[in-house]
């Protein structure tokens, strides 16, 4: 791989070449931007701030819920909070999290492009998801919505007094700014790949970010003319669900759910294509099975859509159509393990480290796993039946898209920031952080599979004594959980400033975007790649380019191509 | 190159059919990613209008009768089938715009723009007559929304057995013919229910056709962005995509309204009866 | 607080002991493959650490055997537990032609329950062991959900429709009552209790009942629903057209319940509960064949615990088989004490009522 043609260009002497942070500073070049790179960062700020507003939210939830009484809040105040949890955490941070900030910003990196194909249109979803953001902030300043992110009519329709339309059209915002991204790298992975990049040679992250496209790109319109009717219906009251003027309540629920069951594989397969890179990388191995895992997420974005109906057992519909549902529930459940086993495997004869993205990712297969198969008893019919609408099922997806996503989504935070930023982040703390946020995790949504059980119904604010208990277990984990999501935010924010300087490739990683410098030149590459390797090809005895704790007297040897020594480094010194 | 003009900016050219934008390779992955782009985003079109028209699958299902006969009775399948005529001619004008783009035969290129939107025109024409028929009845949802079944109508003023031809049922002829006496009263509150269901039809009605316009409003307007900055010699428009775009996407719109209109317009009451045998 | 730890809601129905075991034999493969792969992972994790020195020659980087094992196992595991899932869905909602019927009105925020023979209870159901219940549900405003976890019975409560759910309570006891759809701002309390009963104490309740003594908060002592219904058939002008033989203006009702009606547009649809009350309250949707949208609309003028009650009465006039004549000769029937209909001569085993709206 000596042949490699991707090297720097040694044009600079005394000032360091520009990088896509540095190039320029003032508001406009930021605001105006076509770089993924500096709107995948736009997107990181304003997911994190919504990531804020919801999990103030969650501890509000949490701590109300430590005694059976409505003590803190009145009832209408704690079906507006947990309404203002669901909706932002869902559209505007679980959603676009993922995708839009390490998707936008590494796709184009790993498969050799400039950018993707439509910058304009990538910046023009960012603004529209910012305009869905405020009308979110706007109809939680003006008393928030108590609908819950679900809109279930006749409630939302006719009987809610909350902002439903201003949140509403928030939830249609975020969809759209979804659709753009969702075309957008469909038509980047497909065209815009470097010369020798074929679709076997991608990362799994880009598998995993085109499987998610699809949904984005077939289930959002579905969604976004489902509100829109239901906006219709309350402004106009026109009748279409409202079972008082003939209309039908359960039609809302069935193009809801077409949309948002798809959708919570949304907020999972991007962070699935997060771990299958970083687990690739710190056992120095291939990942294991690599087409089964890529269609495994064509499988699951695929299956993903015929599977709404298993949130409707107890509505009523038809029960032979109930088991269609049901069987195809339990048909997603292969592509998820196929995922796992693989992931598991490919520790085997690897050289595994356990820095932190590794912990995230490790934690993240946990998670997954108890969340993944926790899934299979609300496909059970007949056990959902006692299931449906308790904390079990808030404590299932809770483990799939928090234990999921969210650790997926730091742990790529945690594994790119050194190339997003160009900044280490202090490693100790980091795995403090990892461990605090599993066994926080842990400790605030195990005990509500069993509250669950027990048939402690969602959105409850007052319930029965028996349940306390439990509830004070998962506040008090909740606490811990919040103290670990605090943490990064403290660590990273710090490396910006006094973190060091990262190399080009920390961690020794294969992919095509450890080849760039970091943080990444405006146009990423200076010359196009060619690819002339298979994806993954980790030499498994090179263990030159590990970042391994400060770098001092480390700088020589950071950087490598597939961990080769020998070879010419990617980056240069960056900031020497 | 610098990287202010880095993302997303054409680079000038002097052959306007080699320009691409500089963060593709070449021109030739600038074409390809415009046309999966307007693709995917077609697709998404089609999700779009798909729920839609899930939703009136729905309705007709549970009132297949009612609905159709509401069809039969307020719509204008002659106005529709006019319509759908000067869609689909506008399509082929749309077809000869692109094909003399590709020409690069420019005088052309204005000829078929303009008698596309002039057709798009005629369209939303035909629309606006329709619409304000049904305004001024009152037969657009919402608070105004006013609906009294044909049949009902008559019954409360008319007598005997001319109640029947109005009433258009086969079923009430077939006793009209037997001499069955019906006692004449009015009709209080009978068309509650069947209001309700015209409602729905109604707001269906709206919410498809008047997406399908907003559609063909788009189109017109992008259509004449493209003539204006053909005038002026943009370097935007200097070569055939653009056009080429549009037509797909015009065509798509026609697509649309060949599935609106038998849908919609074309509902016929027998299709029930035709289908449960 | 401390005291009431527990892991399981009370067994207290036919269901219970049959969920719980599913449940816990899906616990049993979560943890055994949670386990697999944990333990999978920590082994191989730790044994091909970074710096062991250990055998890494010869790496596997796909198989396919391993691939179709941990495809194909689980694929089969799951379709046990789909079709084990799927049989006790089946039973769960299959109501047994020997039910006793119980009608549920749910409200913002509260749950109106009547039994057959009258008697009324707010967010309180009583109900004896070992006989066999049917819930028959409506909601009044948004979408509600009948809860007892002690059952294992849940069903959404739709306004427009009927749906229905069944028990068998086994263990006497006081058990929560939950509406676990969220249905707005008093939705967490929108509970009650369920008193399970020794048939003995049931029929001492029934006996009790309207005495406003004992532990009787809510029952009211009503006429039985059919004898309620006739009276509202009288009092809102039904019997002004409806009378015993068909005529111009309306068809005679004897018999009508569970029977097949021929529509004007050539449908033929059976007329069970929903048929019953969407033609009393919007009785122009589906004209029966012969006749004409004279009769007027009650939608907003009828309570759903009356057309109940409207329902109710019409079962009582006969069945298809053996028609019982309505009109004049209802008013004998009207003084009768008639404890619950006999329930199985005039339902149809229609099983859930509400399937099939989409």
């Amino acid at each position: 791989m000596s042949d490699i043609p991707v090297h720097h260009d040694p044009h600079s002497h005394d000032q360091p070449e520009p990088n896509y942070l540095n190039w320029s500073h003032t508001v406009k070049d930021w605001l105006l931007t076509g770089d993924h790179k500096r709107i995948g960062m736009l997107y990181l700020i304003s997911v994190t701030i919504f990531f804020i507003v919801g999990g103030v939210a969650a501890m509000f939830i949490r701590v109300e819920l430590l005694t059976p009484k409505a003590d803190l809040f009145s009832l209408e105040t704690y079906n507006r909070i947990f309404s203002a949890h669901g909706i932002v955490m869902i559209f505007f941070f679980l959603i676009p999290s993922i995708p839009a900030t390490l998707g936008n910003f590494l796709i184009p990196l790993m498969i050799g492009a400039k950018d993707l194909a439509f910058p304009r249109l990538n910046l023009l979803s960012w603004y529209i998801y910012v305009i869905g953001g405020t009308f979110a902030v706007l109809a939680l300043v003006f008393g928030g919505v108590d609908t819950g992110w679900t809109f279930y009519t006749p409630y939302s329709s006719m009987f809610s007094n909350g902002n439903v339309v201003l949140t509403i059209f928030a939830a249609f915002f975020a969809g759209f700014s979804s659709i753009f991204t969702g075309i957008n790298f469909i038509v980047t992975i497909h065209k815009m790949r470097a010369p020798g990049m074929t679709w076997f040679r991608l990362p799994l992250f880009v598998w995993a970010h085109y499987a998610t496209s699809l949904i984005m790109v077939l289930g959002t319109p579905v969604v976004a003319i489902t509100l829109l009717l239901l906006v219709a219906e309350r402004s106009l009251h026109l009748g279409i669900f409202n079972p008082n003027n003939g209309g039908d309540p359960v039609l809302f629920q069935h193009m809801f759910w077409f949309y948002s069951h798809p959708a919570v594989y949304i907020m999972i397969l991007p962070g699935m294509g997060v771990i299958s890179e970083i687990i690739a990388c710190f056992s120095r191995k291939r990942i294991f099975g690599y087409s089964f895992v890529a269609f495994s997420s064509l499988a699951i974005a695929l299956l993903g859509f015929f599977v709404w109906g298993h949130h409707m057992f107890t509505t009523g519909q038809s029960m032979y159509l109930g088991m269609v549902f049901s069987i195809l529930s339990f048909m997603v459940a292969v592509p998820s393990a196929i995922k796992v086993f693989n992931w598991a495997s490919t520790l085997h004869k690897g050289r595994v480290s356990f820095h932190s993205p590794m912990l995230y990712a490790l934690g993240f297969m946990g998670l997954f796993l108890i969340g993944g198969l926790t899934g299979l008893f609300l496909s059970t019919m007949g056990v959902d039946i006692h299931l449906q609408d308790t904390y079990f099922v808030v404590a299932h997806f809770h483990y799939v898209m928090v234990g999921g996503a969210i650790m997926a989504f730091l742990g790529g935070v945690h594994f790119w920031w050194p190339k997003m930023t160009g900044r280490m982040y202090n490693e100790n703390m980091a795995k403090v952080a990892a461990v605090m946020i599993f066994v926080g995790f842990n400790a605030t949504f195990f005990p509500q599979f069993i509250v669950g059980y027990l048939g402690m119904p969602r959105r409850y604010a007052v319930y029965p004594e028996e349940f306390q208990f439990w509830h004070i277990l998962s506040t008090m984990g909740a606490t811990l959980l919040g103290l670990g999501y605090a943490m990064p935010g403290v660590y990273l924010v710090a490396s910006l400033f006094n973190g060091k300087k990262a190399p080009a490739n920390p961690w020794g990683a294969v992919g095509l975007e450890w080849h760039a410098d970091s943080p990444p030149s405006p146009h990423n590459f200076h010359e196009t790649p060619i690819v002339t390797w298979e994806a993954y090809e980790y030499d498994i005895d090179g263990e030159a380019g590990m970042y391994d704790g400060p770098l001092e007297g480390n700088e020589e040897k950071r950087t490598n191509f597939g961990g080769e020594s020998g070879t010419e480094p990617a980056g240069h010194p960056a900031g020497d | 190159m610098s990287v202010e003009t880095l993302h997303g900016e054409p680079v000038q050219s002097d052959d306007p059919h080699q320009a691409f934008a500089v963060h593709y390779k070449e021109r030739k992955q600038q074409d390809e990613s415009y046309i999966v782009g307007m693709w995917t985003f077609l697709v998404t079109e089609i999700m779009f209008f798909g729920a839609l028209f899930l939703a009136y699958i729905v309705f007709r299902n549970i009132w297949p009768g009612e609905l159709s006969e509401i069809s039969r009775e307020h719509l204008n399948v002659k106005l529709g089938f006019i319509n759908t005529l000067i869609l689909l001619t506008s399509s082929l004008t749309m077809a000869m715009a692109v094909q003399s783009a590709q020409r690069k035969i420019e005088g052309r290129v204005y000829f078929f723009m303009f008698a596309t939107i002039a057709l798009a025109l005629c369209f939303m024409g035909v629309k606006f007559v329709e619409y304000s028929k049904k305004y001024n009845e009152n037969h657009v949802p919402g608070p105004l929304f006013h609906y009294v079944a044909e049949g009902a109508e008559t019954k409360a003023t008319v007598a005997g057995v001319e109640v029947v031809k109005t009433e258009g049922s086969t079923e009430v002829a077939h006793e009209a013919e037997h001499g069955r006496k019906f006692s004449l009263e009015p009709v209080k509150g009978s068309a509650t229910s069947s209001a309700q269901h015209a409602e729905i039809f109604f707001s269906l009605y709206f919410i498809m056709t008047g997406l399908h316009g907003i559609h063909v409003i788009l189109g017109v307007l992008v259509m004449l962005i493209i003539i204006v900055m053909m005038w002026f010699k943009s370097p935007l428009v200097a070569d055939f995509m653009p056009i080429e775009m549009t037509g797909l996407y015009w065509h798509f719109v026609d697509i649309v309204w060949i599935f609106l209109y038998p849908a919609l317009y074309l509902a016929h009451p027998d299709l029930q009866k035709f289908l449960h045998g | 607080m401390f005291d009431k730890i527990s892991f399981f809601p009370e067994q207290a129905s036919t269901f219970a002991n049959e969920v719980d075991v599913l449940y816990l034999t899906i616990w049993g493969l979560t943890i055994f493959f949670s386990a697999l792969v944990v333990v999978m992972m920590l082994i191989l994790g730790i044994r091909y650490r970074r710096h062991n020195k250990i055998d890494r020659t010869h790496p596997v980087h796909t198989h396919h055997g391993l691939e179709l094992a941990w495809s194909v196992i689980p694929l089969i595991l799951g379709l046990m537990i789909f079709a084990w899932g799927a049989k006790l869905y089946a039973d769960a909602y299959k109501v047994p032609e020997n039910a006793e019927e119980v009608f549920v009105i749910g409200k913002q925020w509260m749950w109106h329950l009547q039994h057959s023979n009258g008697i009324r209870e707010n967010n309180e159901l009583h109900v004896p062991v070992g006989r066999p219940f049917k819930l028959t549900m409506i909601s009044q405003d948004v979408i509600h959900s009948f809860f007892i976890p002690a059952f294992r019975v849940k069903r959404d409560v739709l306004p427009g429709h009927y749906s229905s759910a069944w028990f068998t309570a086994t263990k006497p006891g006081k058990y929560h009552l939950f509406c676990a759809e969220y249905c707005g701002n008093e939705h967490s309390r929108m509970v009650g209790s369920v008193y399970v009963m020794t048939p003995e104490d049931f029929q001492r309740w029934q006996d009790l009942k309207g005495t406003a003594g004992g532990e009787l908060k809510n029952p009211v002592v009503k006429k039985t629903l059919a004898d309620e219904g006739f009276e509202i058939f009288q009092s809102v002008g039904c019997s002004n057209c409806h009378v015993a033989e068909d005529t111009a203006r309306a068809p005679s009702l004897n018999g009508i319940y569970g029977k097949k009606r021929q529509m004007q547009n050539g449908e033929v649809l059976l007329a069970d509960r929903d048929y019953m009350r969407s033609n009393i309250l919007t009785p122009n949707d589906k004209i029966t064949a012969g006749y004409e949208a004279t009769m007027p609309t009650y939608q907003g003028s009828l309570t759903e615990e009356q057309v109940n009650s409207l329902t109710a009465y019409m079962k009582t006039l006969g069945t298809p088989d053996e028609p019982k004549p309505a009109g004049g000769e209802i008013k004998v029937r009207a003084g009768k004490v008639v404890n619950p209909p006999p329930a199985n001569s005039t339902k149809p085993a229609t099983g859930t009522t509400t399937g099939g709206r989409l």
